[in-house]
């Protein structure tokens, strides 16, 4: 074997080497956070966690169903608002976005995007809880929804742009009017990344909570009112987490594995609704 | 005449890529449209179901007339057109989430409701039509896009033909194909021109020679030359029509 062939194996065989090794490095912090996670909370998550509210300070025992049940509430409400806004506006970047409007649509979206979450906490605030003087869940889920609006209009426009333009083309020829063209083969063709940008937008949103802070409060009680304040898991961690108490401090571990692990298992569902149909 | 062509230009932005076609199709007929890369051929196609309009900067002038109708007119919605003039294009097109079957239906489907029974019977006369039908009878529930290249083709055929268009353009329906399927599709074309009217545009002579009743050579985006395909390679009259079938340039 010349030794040019052999130079280039030991060249090829290093790259391959670093690009693992990157790739490790970019996966090993998740496997580090959940580790200590599932270490420092899991030991605290028992029957009574889910079950019960929080108990007065200083006291020990009790749970975080409400800040649960606030959680999942407050991203359903979040959700609902955004993902028809979100998942339109990139339909309309991707298939009429070509002018002027379409160009400034994307800049706001991009700007948006780029916006700390606790500006945008501090507007839902003047928008959604000043004019009616009353902190609500409803205030906080549309605080998430405008957070979540930029990232899925891109993400889907993103998404519907890989689809091969010929596809479109067929549908047209066929008939097809432009809406339709638009929801029933390019939207579906670029379905399982739509789904999974909105995942990815859910996730984000679902661990949030500067935009919160100023909306849906907090609550020590249980309380599904969406009218009424909501205690989320996030909150419930930043005030257990900044307590003084041990007890407090040990909750707090407990509810970021519970957020962690409903945020994994959101994506794990999504990748199954997802999965490829026909196999290619 | 079925289609007629008047004047037709066909424009992107201020580039004139037809200019002034005039172009007869017979009923029942296959026109061959041949002519060198960029002679605007795949472009005046386009104009014949208003798909050229779509792309970015693309508009056409005169007219088209389709059963004595200009489609360019305005009492023509240009979705109506399209479910009128079928379309199958250079690369095989099914429509990836679709089983097989509702890729025969889509355009069906896209007409309104129909029952259940009788689209079965549409799918399965369009699939037969596309000589697809014994290949994929079993897996009708099946991915359209695991089928061959060939066989893909022949789907995006039974697509076309499913809604019952008048009229088909074939936009070098075997450029991507091997010689089996290419021999497949072109014996479709003798076949299938008993139902509809089929305009072909080739790269390849040999196959405008085989299949089409007429052909048409294109050259700069001006038509240069319309006849019988029998006389049009034996004895042209304009020498560029001679000049390309004899492979002197093109």
């Amino acid at each position: 074997m010349s030794v040019r062939i052999a130079t280039r194996r030991i060249r090829s065989g290093f790259f391959t080497g670093l690009v693992v090794l990157l790739c490790f490095l970019a996966v090993l912090p998740l496997f580090l956070i959940f580790a200590d996670l599932v270490h420092k909370g899991a030991s605290s998550i028992n029957w009574d966690f889910f079950v019960k509210i929080p108990v007065p300070a200083g006291q020990s025992g009790g749970g975080v169903s409400n800040a649960i049940v606030g959680t999942i509430i407050i991203v359903l409400i979040a959700c609902g608002i955004g993902i028809p806004i979100g998942i339109g506006t990139g339909l309309y970047l991707a298939e009429y976005g070509v002018g002027r409007l379409g160009w400034f649509v994307r800049f706001l979206a991009d700007v948006l995007n780029g916006t700390p979450s606790i500006v945008v906490g501090i507007f839902a605030w003047t928008w959604f809880v000043k004019p009616v003087h009353h902190f609500s869940a409803l205030a906080g889920g549309a605080a998430l929804a405008l957070l979540m609006v930029p990232m899925l209009a891109r993400t889907t426009e993103e998404m519907l742009r890989l689809v091969p333009n010929s596809l479109r083309e067929a549908a047209l020829a066929l008939g097809y009017p432009r809406w339709r063209t638009s929801l029933s083969v390019m939207a579906r063709v670029a379905l399982s990344g739509i789904v999974t940008g909105s995942l990815v937008g859910v996730a984000r949103v679902a661990g949030e909570t500067a935009p919160l802070l100023f909306t849906a409060l907090g609550n020590i009680n249980f309380d599904t009112n969406i009218k009424e304040p909501m205690q989320t898991l996030s909150l419930q961690i930043f005030t257990y987490a900044t307590g003084p108490f041990e007890d407090w401090h040990r909750l707090a571990w407990a509810s970021a594995l519970v957020l962690m692990s409903l945020v994994l298992g959101l994506a794990l569902a999504a990748r199954w609704a997802t999965r490829k149909r026909y196999g290619t | 005449m079925q289609l007629e062509t008047r004047r037709l230009t066909a424009l992107f932005s201020r580039n004139v890529i037809v200019r002034e076609v005039s172009l007869p199709f017979p009923r029942h007929t296959v026109t061959a449209i041949i002519g060198p890369s960029g002679c605007g051929k795949s472009t005046f196609l386009r104009c014949l179901n208003r798909m050229h309009e779509l792309s970015d900067g693309g508009w056409a002038t005169g007219q088209v007339m389709l059963d004595g109708h200009d489609i360019y007119g305005g009492a023509i919605e240009a979705v109506d057109v399209r479910r009128r003039v079928g379309m199958v294009f250079q690369r095989p097109t099914p429509f990836p989430t679709m089983s097989i079957y509702d890729n025969v239906a889509a355009g069906l489907r896209v007409n309104g409701r129909i029952p259940r029974k009788q689209m079965d019977e549409v799918v399965e006369r369009a699939l037969t039509q596309a000589a697809l039908w014994d290949e994929v009878k079993d897996r009708l529930k099946g991915s359209a896009v695991a089928l061959s290249g060939g066989q893909q083709q022949r789907l995006c055929l039974a697509r076309a033909v499913a809604p019952a268009p008048e009229v088909l353009l074939l936009d070098e329906p075997t450029a991507s194909l091997d010689p089996a399927g290419t021999q497949r599709i072109e014996e479709l074309c003798t076949e299938l021109k008993k139902r509809y009217t089929i305009v072909i545009v080739t790269h390849n002579m040999q196959q405008a020679a085989r299949v089409s009743d007429f052909t048409a050579f294109f050259y700069m985006g001006r038509l240069i030359e319309v006849g019988a395909t029998q006389q049009m390679f034996t004895k042209p009259n304009d020498p560029q029509t001679e000049a390309y079938i004899t492979g002197r340039f093109g």
